[in-house]
């Protein structure tokens, strides 16, 4: 898939690939004259699973959109894996196709049918292979998304918040499944979030996003599968809310269970 | 019932309106002496040709406006322009250009459709949903495949909605245009049966334009059924 040269936007050579996935320096996008990004600097590791995090509004989104070839008027130097794909906060399926129509949409030459279903099996979605998307829960639709982009064999998986809409249980579920298929697939992830435990489920590497710049980030070396009930899980926890601005005593409401670390409403 | 009790008692004079018996002894005679299959044929000929020509038309120029910038400076604001003509004013003008045979009955059938068929299509082109469009894009799509899998397919409810509202104004032009002038079709009957106070002729060509346009009407319906399948949409209880 080529997420080409856009602006001053490289493709990344094949040798400097052992380098680095993601290669981001001196970002700045503007709207209106009002700097959303702002001279970010940002690495990630091939194979790597990056969370940022950040408030509503600080960019987060806009920088994904940026990795994704999404939008292309910035000022800075953004190198991206050739290959790379995007899941969405909606599942944004093409209504009017079936769904595996749909995970083989955009893939260059003529693909099997066999391709499509290998990529819906993975994600457990095997018997919808022939649904229309309509008639997709929440959750299938999202596995659907999923498997549009793990189809493509990125080097790197751009997640937009695409667990957001989902109810809790369908979501640690959904959280799962891409731990699991980042493990058995191996290419970089950035996941953009507003939940604090989410990021620490799944994440190597979570950063914060503040005044258009990474304004903070902490390796996550809990051993996995993660364990949010562990004293270690919760430390990271409040000190990842502190830096997002929750007080304190927010973080007993928020303790509940992995739904209940949304801040979009907190902060 | 009513309206045959009237006629039988001679309330309801047979120049003002024939009793439904005689329309129906009517409509079996035109039918069995192979008059009104001869002008439905006509007039339905008459319809499918000005849809397909106004139907290309109205088609190309929605998507010239619809997928470019230029086309839509070009095209829509032409179009917006023309829009406020009532375009059955234009048969004088049409029988001028075209004189009184086939071509401007055609011409007006086709002018009712491509209007339809323009607004609704552009609409729908212009309404397709834009995050869809960018996810097109990020699945590595370039602008025909955008086109072709994410523009047109939006654009397609659109398009049926065009296409029901263009069929009812294509019946709507033929009759006018076979009103004006016409040697045969169902409007030509029409015409003949009224210099003869032939209510019941009238009656029964009104019932078959009626049928007519539910037969087209049904045709759409079906289409829509088969290729809007995938939409979410509710549709009753």
């Amino acid at each position: 898939m080529a997420t080409d040269v856009h602006g001053p936007v490289s493709p990344k050579t094949a040798d400097s690939a052992s380098t680095a996935a993601v290669r981001v320096a001196g970002l700045t996008r503007s709207f209106g004259g009002r700097a959303v990004i702002d001279g970010l600097e940002l690495t990630v590791r091939p194979g790597e699973f990056v969370a940022l995090l950040g408030r509503s509004g600080c960019g987060k989104s806009t920088l994904l959109r940026v990795l994704a070839g999404l939008d292309r008027e910035i000022e800075g130097e953004v190198s991206v894996p050739r290959r790379s794909a995007v899941a969405f906060q909606a599942p944004r399926l093409m209504p009017w196709k079936k769904v595996w129509r749909n995970v083989l949409l955009g893939l260059p030459g003529r693909p099997e049918r066999e391709v499509a279903e290998r990529a819906l099996g993975e994600v457990g979605l095997s018997h919808r292979t022939d649904a229309w998307p309509k008639t997709l829960s929440g959750g299938e639709a999202q596995r659907a998304s999923l498997a549009r982009a793990l189809v493509r064999e990125p080097d790197l998986l751009l997640l937009d918040e695409p667990f957001g809409a989902l109810d809790a249980l369908t979501r640690i579920k959904a959280q799962r499944l891409v731990a699991e298929l980042w493990r058995r697939r191996g290419c970089a992830v950035l996941l953009v979030t507003h939940d604090v435990e989410e990021a620490l489920l799944l994440a190597d590497r979570v950063l914060v996003m503040d005044e258009g710049v990474i304004a903070y980030e902490t390796a996550i070396d809990l051993p996995r599968p993660r364990d949010i009930a562990s004293p270690r899980f919760a430390a990271l926890r409040a000190r990842l809310l502190d830096r997002l601005g929750v007080e304190g005593p927010a973080d007993d409401s928020l303790a509940d269970g992995p739904a209940g670390g949304g801040l979009a409403d907190a902060a | 019932m009513l309206w045959q009790v009237l006629s039988a008692s001679g309330v309801l004079h047979p120049d003002v309106l024939a009793s439904p018996g005689t329309i129906a002894r009517t409509a079996a005679g035109l039918v069995s002496d192979g008059t009104l299959p001869s002008a439905m044929l006509v007039s339905v000929q008459r319809v499918l040709v000005g849809l397909v020509l106004g139907g290309v038309a109205g088609v190309a120029l929605a998507l010239a406006s619809g997928l470019s910038r230029l086309g839509e400076d070009l095209v829509d604001a032409t179009v917006q322009m023309l829009r406020s003509i009532p375009w059955v004013g234009v048969i004088p003008l049409f029988i001028i250009w075209l004189g009184i045979g086939e071509a401007p009955k055609i011409a007006l059938i086709a002018l009712g459709v491509a209007f339809h068929l323009y607004l609704n299509v552009y609409a729908g082109i212009r309404g397709v949903d834009a995050q869809l469009v960018e996810a097109g894009t990020s699945l590595g799509l370039g602008r025909w495949g955008l086109i072709r899998h994410v523009v047109l397919p939006g654009a397609l409810p659109g398009a049926m909605t065009g296409l029901r509202y263009s069929l009812a104004t294509a019946w709507l032009a033929l009759v006018f245009g076979e009103s004006v002038n016409a040697d045969d079709g169902i409007g030509f009957l029409m015409n003949q049966a009224r210099e003869f106070f032939r209510t019941d002729v009238i009656v029964v060509c009104l019932i078959v334009y009626a049928l007519l346009g539910l037969l087209a009407d049904f045709l759409v319906r079906t289409l829509e059924r088969l290729l809007l399948q995938w939409r979410p949409t509710f549709t009753g209880q």
